[in-house]
This record gives C-alpha cells, sequence and structure tokens, in this order.
C-alpha cells in the first residue's frame, strides 16, 4: 500500500470519497473551508455533487435530501455554521438519514475565533439540535486517523443510520503526515427506505412529523434502543501507560496528541502518567475510564475549553477518583505546559 | 361500462383533513393528474412543506419527503443533482416559502436547478392559526396584524412569481388561481407545463396558485372564492411571467 504526505484535511475529504461519499454540500467558513475546497476539484471528475449553498442551513437540508435519495454525503463547517446546522441535525437524526457532518472546530461563544478549539463538546455530544437525539461524534488525533475515521463515520452512518459527526481542530486540518492510503469501499449498506422513485415497490416517505402521542413515545423508545447499541458496539478510546498510572490524563483530538508527548514528559521526571485519548466522544468510552479509575489516584481532563468532558469523565468515575481540570481557550496548551501541570499534582499529592 | 371519472394513481385512497371550501385538496389531485398523464409516478419525488399540507405525503401516492420549515427547494436540490432522470417537486404555503424559506427558493432558482415548485399563496400562515405573511394584502386583517396590514408597519405583499422571474435560472414561472372550473383547468396546464419544462432541463419551474383559507379568513366556501377574486386578483395578477422555450 502506498505511503503518501497527505494533509488533514485532504486525507479526510479522499477518506469520504473512498467510502464513496457522492455529495457534498457547504458552505464556507474558516477554518472548514479547505474541505469544500477539495470536494468542489474532486467531485466533478468523480461523477459526484458538489453544491456551494447558499447558507448552512440549506447545506444540511441538502445532506437530508442527498442521504434520503441513497447517498453517502457529507457537509463541513465550523462554530457559527455548526449551530446553523442542528434543526437540520435533528431532522437527519429523527429520519435516521445517515451522512456526515464535519465541525472545524473554533472558538466561541458568537463569532469566536478562529484559533483551535474543543469548546463544541458538549454541543456534539448532546445532540446539539432540539429532541432526545444523539450523533455519534469521533474526534481524530493524526492524518492517518483523519482519513480512516472519516471511512469508518460512513459505514457507522449506514450501518446504524444515523448522523456522524467527526470533530477536529483546524491545526490537525493543516498537518502534514505520511499516511497509508486505504482502498476504496466497494460494498455497502442497502437502502430499501431511500426516496428515489417508487418503481416496482410502495412508495416510501421521510418524514419527522408523529403528532400521535404515542407513536412519537414509540419513535423515541426505538432510537433509544438503536443508541443503547452504539455505546454497546462503538466506544473506542487509545490508551497509554495507564496500566501504573498514578494520575491518567483525559484529553481528545489535537490535546490528545499532544498530551501523549507530556505523558512521557512526566514519566522521566519520575511521575507515574498515564493518558486516555478518547477517540469517539459519543459514545463516550467510559468504560476504558471506569477501570482505569480503579488503580489510579487522581484525573486530569486537558481541553481546549473551559471544561466539558470533564463531566463525562466523572459521571464514569461515579466520584471515586477526584478530577482535576486543565484547559485553555483560543490557544493549545503546550505539552510542557501541561506536564508541569501533571508534576505540580505529584508534587502537591507528595508522590514524588 | 366506460369509466369517465376516478382517482388518480397517484393519489392515495386517503381523506383529506383540510377544511371545507379549502383549495389545497384540488391542487394536489391535478398534480397527481398530471403526473398520471405524463406516466411519471415511479420517477416522481415529492417535498411536503411545514404548514396545512404537512400531511400531502400522506394523500400522495409516490415517494415523499416532509422537509424542515421553508427547506423543500434545498432539499429538492440535492435529490435532482444525485438523481438528474428523476422528477422533484416542492410543494410550499406561502409562509413556507416566502418567509422563513426565501432564502432557499430565491437561490434554488437563481441556479436553474431543474425542480418544479408548486407554491399555495393563501394570503396567511393557516395552520398555525391565520397570522400574517408576506403574501398578506395591504389592509387584510389577520392575527399579527389585527388592524389590518399597513405599509409602515407591516410593509408590502411578497410577489414572489415576478420576483423570481426576474432570476436567470428559472425558465417557467405562472401564476394561477382555482376559483373556478376554468381558471382549475388552466391551472392544471400550468403544471403540466412546469413538469414538462422540468423534463426537458430547461431549469427551475414554479406555479404559483392562489388558495382559499375560508378558516382563517372568516368567510364561507363561497364567500372566500369570490374574496380571492374581489381582492387577491388585483394584487396578484394572474399569467406567465417567464416561459423559456
Ligand atoms: C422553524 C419553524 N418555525 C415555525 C413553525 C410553525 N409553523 C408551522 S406551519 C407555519 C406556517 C405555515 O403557513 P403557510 O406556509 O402559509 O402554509 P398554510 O398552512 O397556509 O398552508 C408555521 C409558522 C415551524 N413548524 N417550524
Ligand atoms: S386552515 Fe386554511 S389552509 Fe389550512 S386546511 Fe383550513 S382552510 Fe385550508
Amino acid at each position: 500500500m502506498d505511503r503518501v504526505l497527505m494533509k488533514g484535511n485532504e486525507a479526510l475529504a479522499e477518506g469520504a470519497i473512498l467510502a464513496g461519499c457522492r455529495g457534498f454540500f457547504g458552505y464556507p467558513i474558516t477554518p472548514s473551508s479547505e474541505i469544500a475546497e477539495y470536494m468542489a476539484r474532486k467531485m466533478p471528475t468523480i461523477g459526484g455533487v458538489f453544491v456551494q449553498a447558499e447558507s448552512e442551513l440549506a447545506a444540511i437540508n441538502m445532506v437530508y435530501g442527498g442521504s434520503s435519495a441513497g447517498f453517502r454525503v457529507m457537509t463541513a463547517s465550523s462554530g457559527p455554521g455548526i449551530s446553523l446546522k442542528q434543526e437540520g441535525i435533528s431532522f437527519l437524526s429523527e429520519g435516521e438519514l445517515p451522512c456526515v457532518v464535519v465541525n472545524v472546530s473554533r472558538g466561541g461563544p458568537g463569532l469566536g475565533g478562529i484559533q483551535p478549539s474543543q469548546a463544541d463538546y458538549f454541543q456534539a455530544t448532546r445532540g446539539g439540535g432540539h429532541g432526545d437525539y444523539h450523533t455519534i461524534v469521533v474526534a481524530p488525533s493524526g492524518v492517518q486517523e483523519m482519513m480512516d475515521l472519516t471511512m469508518q463515520a460512513f459505514y457507522w452512518a449506514d450501518y446504524h443510520r444515523i448522523p456522524v459527526m467527526i470533530m477536529l481542530e483546524g491545526t490537525l486540518g493543516n498537518l502534514m503526515e505520511p499516511i497509508t492510503v486505504r482502498e476504496p469501499v466497494t460494498e455497502f449498506v442497502d437502502k430499501p427506505w431511500a426516496t428515489n422513485g417508487c418503481k416496482d415497490r410502495a412508495p416510501n416517505v421521510m418524514n419527522t412529523l408523529h403528532l400521535d402521542s404515542d407513536f412519537l413515545e414509540k419513535r423515541n423508545h426505538h432510537l433509544q434502543a438503536k443508541y443503547e447499541k452504539i455505546q454497546q458496539e462503538c466506544k473506542r478510546a487509545e490508551t497509554f501507560m495507564i496500566e501504573d498510572a498514578d494520575i491518567v490524563i483525559v484529553a481528545f483530538g489535537l490535546m490528545g496528541r499532544i498530551a501523549k508527548k507530556s505523558v512521557s514528559e512526566a514519566r522521566k521526571q519520575g511521575v507515574k502518567a498515564g493518558l486516555i485519548r478518547p477517540i469517539t466522544l459519543w459514545p463516550f468510552p467510559d468504560d476504558v475510564i471506569k477501570s482505569a479509575a480503579q488503580t489510579a489516584k487522581r484525573f486530569l481532563s486537558v481541553e481546549i475549553n473551559m471544561g466539558q468532558m470533564i463531566e463525562d469523565i466523572k459521571l464514569a468515575i461515579e466520584g471515586r477518583v477526584p478530577v482535576e481540570f486543565y484547559g485553555r481557550i483560543g490557544i493549545s496548551p503546550n505539552p510542557e505546559e501541561i506536564s508541569r501541570q501533571i508534576i505540580n499534582i505529584a508534587a502537591r499529592e507528595g508522590w514524588i | 361500462m366506460k369509466t369517465v371519472f376516478q382517482k388518480p394513481k397517484s393519489l392515495q385512497d386517503n381523506k383529506f383533513h383540510y377544511c371545507p371550501g379549502c383549495t389545497h385538496g384540488i391542487i394536489h389531485r391535478l398534480i397527481a393528474e398530471c403526473l398520471d398523464e405524463m406516466d411519471i409516478r415511479e420517477k416522481t419525488i415529492g417535498i411536503c412543506p411545514v404548514g396545512c399540507s404537512v400531511l400531502a405525503y400522506d394523500y400522495f401516492n409516490f415517494d415523499t419527503l416532509e422537509a424542515a420549515h421553508g427547506r423543500a427547494p434545498a432539499i429538492g436540490t440535492a435529490i435532482k443533482r444525485l438523481l438528474p432522470d428523476r422528477f422533484v417537486f416542492t410543494y410550499q404555503g406561502d409562509g413556507d416559502l416566502a418567509s422563513i424559506g426565501m432564502g432557499e427558493i430565491v437561490h434554488a432558482s437563481l441556479r436553474g436547478e431543474k425542480i418544479t415548485t408548486f407554491f399555495i399563496n393563501n394570503t396567511l400562515y393557516g395552520m398555525t392559526g391565520g397570522q400574517m405573511a408576506p403574501t398578506t394584502l395591504l389592509g387584510q386583517v389577520a392575527t399579527t396584524c389585527p388592524y389590518g396590514r399597513k405599509a409602515e408597519w407591516e410593509g408590502y405583499p411578497a410577489h414572489m412569481a415576478e420576483l423570481l422571474a426576474g432570476n436567470e435560472g428559472a425558465a417557467y414561472i405562472c401564476r394561477t388561481a382555482v376559483n373556478s372550473p376554468a381558471n382549475v383547468m388552466k391551472t392544471k396546464k400550468a403544471i403540466k407545463k412546469a413538469l414538462e419544462v422540468q423534463q426537458r432541463g430547461l431549469g427551475f419551474s414554479m406555479v404559483e396558485i392562489l388558495s382559499t383559507c375560508p378558516t382563517n379568513w372568516g368567510l364561507n366556501p363561497v364567500e372566500a372564492m369570490k374574496w380571492m377574486e374581489d381582492k387577491m386578483f388585483p394584487t396578484y395578477p394572474l399569467g406567465e411571467f417567464k416561459c423559456v422555450e
């Protein structure tokens, strides 16, 4: 297999194409526009469709249409644009329409800033729009993962009939790394529910209105059962040196990548540190965290926000071990900054 | 025995839920008849709006989607681009199309999307109980312009056919009414023409259809027809506004 040097955003877009994505609907916003620009160049050459929509509202509804027609489709945006897409994501969730939504996150609230951010963690993992629903959320931390998780996202989307969000920071999109380019997907999940013309079958209806309250409740139970199954099957996390760790760092995406260096540095300084990097943010890999909590003395959540994932860590640990937080906004903490935090905690607790 | 009248195949065998004297049902039937006559039922995907016709998927007998409020043209855009040999139409009220969905309809027509829109103009929001729409006439009373629509306060009625006809991507734009048998027949002709424009790939097509809402106008069905003629026709003249051959 070919090893090639690729930029994160390109790897993500190529991963989508390899996964069979044939419709991309976007609206420019920094730092996500590069994905749309790549798709604008690529789609016409492979018989796919690219539309620059008039807004993120229109873009996500194009995704709704394209997915309902039976195609693998994607959109990418950031902060304010992802907020506009939430109505559509809620409809896609109830319609059980597979799709991939990329959030190249930026800081907020409001127009915020374009620096790396993880401030959309709550929005992404709690559904984000109206109603009781979840999307699967994955957070790559390198270029190879940008390709692989994108392909995985399309598979999960089709297999579970659910929107999948890929959350990343702009820095990862611009990162260049050598990767192994995967083979194109050739086997696809059947979509007998697609609204693509009722030749030789009864008409299909894609509908999210349920005025009958019993039926609405039934639909919600159906969705919850699906989410339960996803929780059992899809949790992913990378672990690093957690077996004997006194302190376990939990960090995802770009932060997970940086924190790995800090853990190695802290080990050099005599602190038994370890790292859990959630790869799926929803479902949250609480099993790994729970089992690490049996031996670790302390957890440290490191995030590029004011403390969001820490809530999921605490829920997983159920009060058995203290959880601390370190975060920055508008800038990602560097490895030394985090290793200093780790060493300070170790010194304060008298471990070194 | 010769059959002289029957339910179109493109309609399901369900009773319409519309109020007495509401013309949504007539328009559903005309669309269904045209699809039958063109023999394209199995190739058609209809996109229903949020509004009184939100349940249109219970009446049409072909693939349908129910859109978020105003977004049908965006949904239609993607379906048609990905399945260019299918027929895609949106069915939208005036709140859906001319208010919350103004962006989507204007841009779908600017891009010349090869879809057809049936735009039902009844001058107000039927489903939510008779609030003002962009198409509410000057002087007309609605629950959110209880003193009658005044230009200084609520601005002017939206002329969607005229507005969209100005877009280069629009190939066929027409306004009709369903107030009389003759106008019903004219509406059917316009619906078919719009679908033929789509078939020939000429661009975006829309038929704006003046429709009644006796319930929220506070009139009986007969009075409602007369009100449409007396009040709506002067503001919304019937005819073709664009016809690319
Ligand atoms: C985002 C959103 N805003 C508001 C509503 C409430 N709503 C439902 S129907 C409707 C108006 C529909 O009026 P119109 O398009 O004129 O259709 P009609 O009912 O007259 O046929 C509104 C505002 C909604 N469903 N979604
Ligand atoms: S409220 Fe008006 S538009 Fe709605 S069904 Fe009744 S008459 Fe028709």
